[in-house]
C-alpha cells in the first residue's frame, strides 16, 4: 500500500469525488488561485475550474449559509473554513440552520454538505488561532461530527462525510497535516461515521482520545510497552455520532481509563467520555477515570508557556500512571 | 494598484519641516522595523503568524498625524507600524512578537494582538472583522460619555466583505458614533483581489446603504492620508458622521511573512514595489524640495538603524513570561476556585515531564 500525508489523502479524495459527482463542489477562502491556506485543495481549480472549485470572499456566514441553501436543492457542498476559529462567525448558520432542516420540517429535505477545518493549536498561533471546537457541534443533535487521526481514516472518512446526506463536520488538524500512513489507491473503502477504531490492543489501560491526540496515545503507548505497560488505544474516529460500546467493552476489559483531548479540560469532550465510562462500566473500574486536557486559558502565545498548555505526551504518560496506580487524586489540569 | 486622480502638485510652503522630517523618520523607523522582523522570523525568534507593514508605512504615519491623544484605535493583526507610530517604542513592540514579558501585551499575544492601553491604542484583533464593531462601541461610548475624540477601526479591503462591516457601518451611522473605517486597500486578502472578493470594488462606495461617506486616498501620499483623516476626523467628533476613507496601497511582500506570494505576477510586485515606495517616493520629494539633503538622509538611517537594533537586543535581553503567571490576568475580578500560582505549577511541572 502506498504511504501518504494525511494532506495528500485529502486532496486525493477531493479530487475523486469531484470527478465522480458532478453536484460535488468546494467552497472557501483562499482554496483556489492561492491553492488552499495549508495547501488541501492545491492543484483542484486547475483541474476541475471555478465552477466546482468556489473562492470566496471573507464572509463564513454568507457562504456557509449560501452552502446550505444549495444542497437544500441537491448539490453536495464541502465547504473548508480555514480554521475552526473562524466557523464561529458562521455558528448560527450551523446550528440553527443546517443542523435542524431536516428533522424540523418533517424530513421533507435533506443537507447533504461537508464542512472541513482544523481545529486545535501548534506553532505560537496564540489565542485566537489555536481553539477546539468541536465539541460545540458535537454538542448538537442533527449535525455529525468526525475527526480522523490517519490518512487512512482521514481518505475513508472524508468518503463517507460527502456521499452522507447530513451535515457533517470533518475536523482536521494541522499538526497531522503532514503525518504519514498506508493508504490504498485502488480501493473505493468507506470507514463508516459513528463507529471508533481500537488502533491498538492492550490488557492494562484504556486509552480514550481522537484526531491529534491519538497520534500522541499511539506514541506513548508504544514507548510504554518497553516499560512492561500494554495500553489500549481507542480512537474515536466520530464523536457524533458517538461509539459508546466499543469504548465500553475496552474499558471493561482493561478496567481503568484515560481520556485525552485538546479541548479545555472543564466542559470539554473528554467530559462527556468519562461520564459514558461511569454509567456503564462503573462495576469493571478499578481506578477512577483520569481525563486529560487543554489547561484552562486563553492560549498565550510566549513560545514554552503556549507548549506546556496544551496535553502532549508527557501528560498522558502522568495520567496512565496515575490511574495504574489507582489514584484519586484528580486530574491536575484545572483547579 | 487602483488609480487615484492626481492630486494638485502639493506646495510644502504650508508644512512645517519639523513634522516633515519627522514623517519620514516615523515611516523609515517602520520599514526597518518590519524588515528586522522579517529576519527575526527566519531565525525562529518570533512564531506564529506574522504580517508585516511593507509597502503601507504612509497610510498609518498620515493616520497617526492626523488623530489626537484622545482618539482610540482599534485595528486588525497588521498592526506593528500603528502601535509604534502612536508612540510605543519599538523596544516592548518587538519584545512581544518574540513573546517576551516585557512585550505590550506581556508575551500573551504576540504580532497579531498588540496592546497599549496607555497609547489609546486597544488592540490587533486576528478574527477578520471583528475589530469593526468594537470600535463602533468605543465611539459609542464616547458620545454617550460626552467626551472629545473619535474612534479609528483600521481594516484590510477584503475585510469589507464580512457581515460585521456592514452592521457595524449602519450602527455606527444610526447611532452617530465618531468613527473612521480606515480601509487599507493593498488590492488583496491574503491571495483574494478585491475584484474578486468584492463586487464593488470602490471601497469607498461600501457605506452608501448606509448614508455613510466615503472617500477614496493615495495611501502613498502621506500628506494625503493625513489631510484626509484630519478633515473626516473634525466632522466625525463635531456632528457625530462616522465615515469610509478607502486607503489606496500596495502590499510589498505575501499575506505574511510565510506566504510566498504566488499568486501575484513577480513582474507587476517589482514594479509595485519601485513605483509605489512610500518611504522613498517621500525621501525623493524632501529633497527636490531642499527640506532635507543627502547627509539628513544617512544620519536618520543610521538612527533608524541604531533603534531598531536596540529593540531586538532589548527583546533578546528580556525575560521570558514565568510558568506560575500562566492563570494571572484570568478575571479581572477574583473569585473563589480559579486556578492560581500552585496549580499552574503543578500542571506545567507534569506537561513537561517533570514529575
Ligand atoms: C473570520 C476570519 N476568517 C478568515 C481569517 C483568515 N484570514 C486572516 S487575514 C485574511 C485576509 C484579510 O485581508 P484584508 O482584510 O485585505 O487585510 P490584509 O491582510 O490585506 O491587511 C484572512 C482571510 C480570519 N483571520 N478570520
Ligand atoms: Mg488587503
Amino acid at each position: 500500500m502506498p504511504i501518504i500525508t494525511y494532506r495528500q489523502a485529502l486532496n486525493d479524495t477531493l479530487g475523486e469525488e469531484l470527478a465522480r459527482d458532478p453536484n460535488v463542489l468546494l467552497m472557501g477562502e483562499e482554496i483556489g488561485v492561492f491553492q488552499g491556506s495549508y495547501r488541501i485543495t492545491e492543484g483542484l481549480l486547475q483541474e476541475f475550474g471555478p465552477k466546482r472549485v468556489v473562492d470566496t470572499p471573507i464572509a463564513e456566514e454568507g457562504f456557509v449559509g449560501v452552502a446550505i441553501g444549495a444542497a437544500m436543492l441537491g448539490l453536495r457542498p464541502v465547504v473548508e473554513i480555514m480554521t475552526i476559529n473562524f466557523i464561529l462567525v458562521a455558528i448560527d448558520q450551523v446550528v440553527n440552520h443546517a443542523s435542524k432542516i431536516h428533522y424540523m420540517f418533517g424530513g421533507q429535505v435533506r443537507v447533504p454538505l461537508v464542512i472541513r477545518t482544523p481545529s486545535g493549536g501548534t506553532g505560537q498561533l496564540a489565542a485566537t488561532h489555536s481553539q477546539s471546537f468541536e465539541n460545540w457541534f458535537a454538542y448538537c443533535p442533527g449535525l455529525k461530527v468526525v475527526a480522523p487521526a490517519t490518512p487512512y481514516d482521514a481518505r475513508g472518512l472524508l468518503r463517507a462525510a460527502v456521499r452522507d446526506d447530513d451535515p457533517v463536520i470533518f475536523i482536521e488538524s494541522l499538526a497531522l497535516y503532514d503525518t504519514r500512513g498506508d493508504v490504498p489507491d485502488d480501493d473505493d473503502y468507506v470507514v463508516p461515521i459513528g463507529v471508533a477504531e481500537v488502533k491498538r490492543r492492550g490488557e492494562d489501560v484504556t486509552v480514550v482520545a481522537y484526531s491529534r491526540m491519538t497520534a500522541i496515545a499511539l506514541q506513548v503507548a508504544q514507548r510504554l510497552e518497553n516499560e512492561g505497560i500494554s495500553v489500549e488505544v481507542v480512537d474515536l474516529r466520530s464523536l457524533r455520532p458517538l461509539d459508546r460500546p466499543t469504548i465500553i467493552e475496552s474499558v471493561k476489559k482493561t478496567g481503568r481509563a484515560v481520556v485525552i483531548a485538546e479541548d479545555w479540560y472543564s466542559y470539554g469532550v473528554t467530559a462527556e467520555i468519562a461520564a459514558t465510562i461511569q454509567e456503564q462500566a462503573f462495576d469493571y473500574l478499578d481506578a477512577p477515570v483520569l481525563r486529560v486536557a487543554g489547561l484552562e486559558v486563553p492560549l498565550p502565545y510566549a513560545k514554552e508557556l503556549s507548549a506546556v498548555s496544551k496535553p502532549n505526551a508527557n501528560s498522558l504518560i502522568y495520567a496512565i500512571h496515575q490511574v495504574l496506580a489507582g489514584s484519586s487524586r484528580g486530574a491536575p489540569w484545572a483547579k | 494598484m487602483v488609480k487615484v486622480k492626481e492630486a494638485a502638485p502639493s506646495g510644502l510652503e504650508h508644512e512645517n519641516v519639523e513634522d516633515l522630517k519627522h514623517y519620514y523618520y516615523q515611516m523609515l523607523l517602520i520599514r526597518r522595523f518590519e524588515e528586522r522582523t522579517s529576519e527575526m522570523y527566519v531565525k525562529a525568534k518570533i512564531g506564529g503568524y506574522c504580517h508585516l507593514n511593507l509597502g503601507e508605512e504612509a497610510t498609518i504615519v498620515g493616520l497617526m498625524a492626523a488623530l489626537k491623544p484622545e482618539d482610540y484605535i482599534y485595528t486588525n493583526y497588521r498592526e506593528h507600524g500603528y502601535i509604534i507610530a502612536r508612540g510605543v517604542p519599538p523596544g516592548p513592540v518587538m519584545a512581544e512578537l518574540f513573546g517576551k514579558e516585557t512585550g505590550v501585551a506581556r508575551g500573551r499575544g504576540g504580532s497579531m494582538h498588540l496592546f497599549s492601553r496607555e497609547h489609546n491604542f486597544m488592540g490587533g484583533y486576528a478574527i477578520v472583522g471583528g475589530q469593526v464593531p468594537l470600535a463602533v462601541g468605543a465611539a459609542y461610548a464616547l458620545r454617550y460619555q460626552g467626551k472629545p475624540g473619535v474612534v479609528v477601526a483600521q481594516m484590510g479591503d477584503g475585510t469589507t466583505n464580512i457581515g460585521a462591516f456592514y452592521e457595524s457601518l449602519n450602527l455606527a451611522k444610526l447611532w452617530r458614533c465618531p468613527v473612521l473605517f480606515f480601509i487599507i486597500n493593498n488590492g488583496y486578502g491574503m491571495g483574494t483581489s478585491v475584484e474578486m472578493g468584492s463586487s464593488e470594488p470602490d471601497l469607498w462606495k461600501k457605506g452608501a446603504s448606509f448614508r455613510v461617506h466615503g472617500e477614496r486616498i493615495d495611501g502613498t501620499d502621506v500628506l494625503a492620508v493625513r489631510d484626509a483623516v484630519r478633515r473626516l476626523r473634525e466632522r466625525a467628533e463635531s456632528e457625530g458622521e462616522p465615515a469610509i476613507l478607502d486607503v489606496v496601497s500596495f502590499r510589498f511582500r505575501g499575506h505574511s511573512v510565510i506566504d510566498a506570494d504566488r499568486y501575484r505576477d513577480p513582474e507587476k510586485v517589482r514594479a509595485g514595489r519601485e513605483h509605489h515606495d512610500p518611504v522613498r517616493n517621500f525621501a525623493t520629494l524632501l529633497l527636490d524640495h531642499e527640506i532635507v539633503d543627502e547627509a539628513w538622509l544617512n544620519v536618520t538611517a543610521e538612527r533608524v538603524e541604531r533603534e531598531v537594533q536596540q529593540a531586538i537586543d532589548f527583546a533578546n535581553a528580556s525575560p521570558d513570561p514565568r510558568f506560575e503567571d500562566l492563570y494571572e490576568n484570568m478575571y479581572a475580578t477574583p473569585v473563589p476556585n480559579t486556578p492560581g500560582r500552585e496549580d499552574a505549577l503543578r500542571a506545567v511541572r507534569i506537561n513537561r515531564g517533570e514529575w
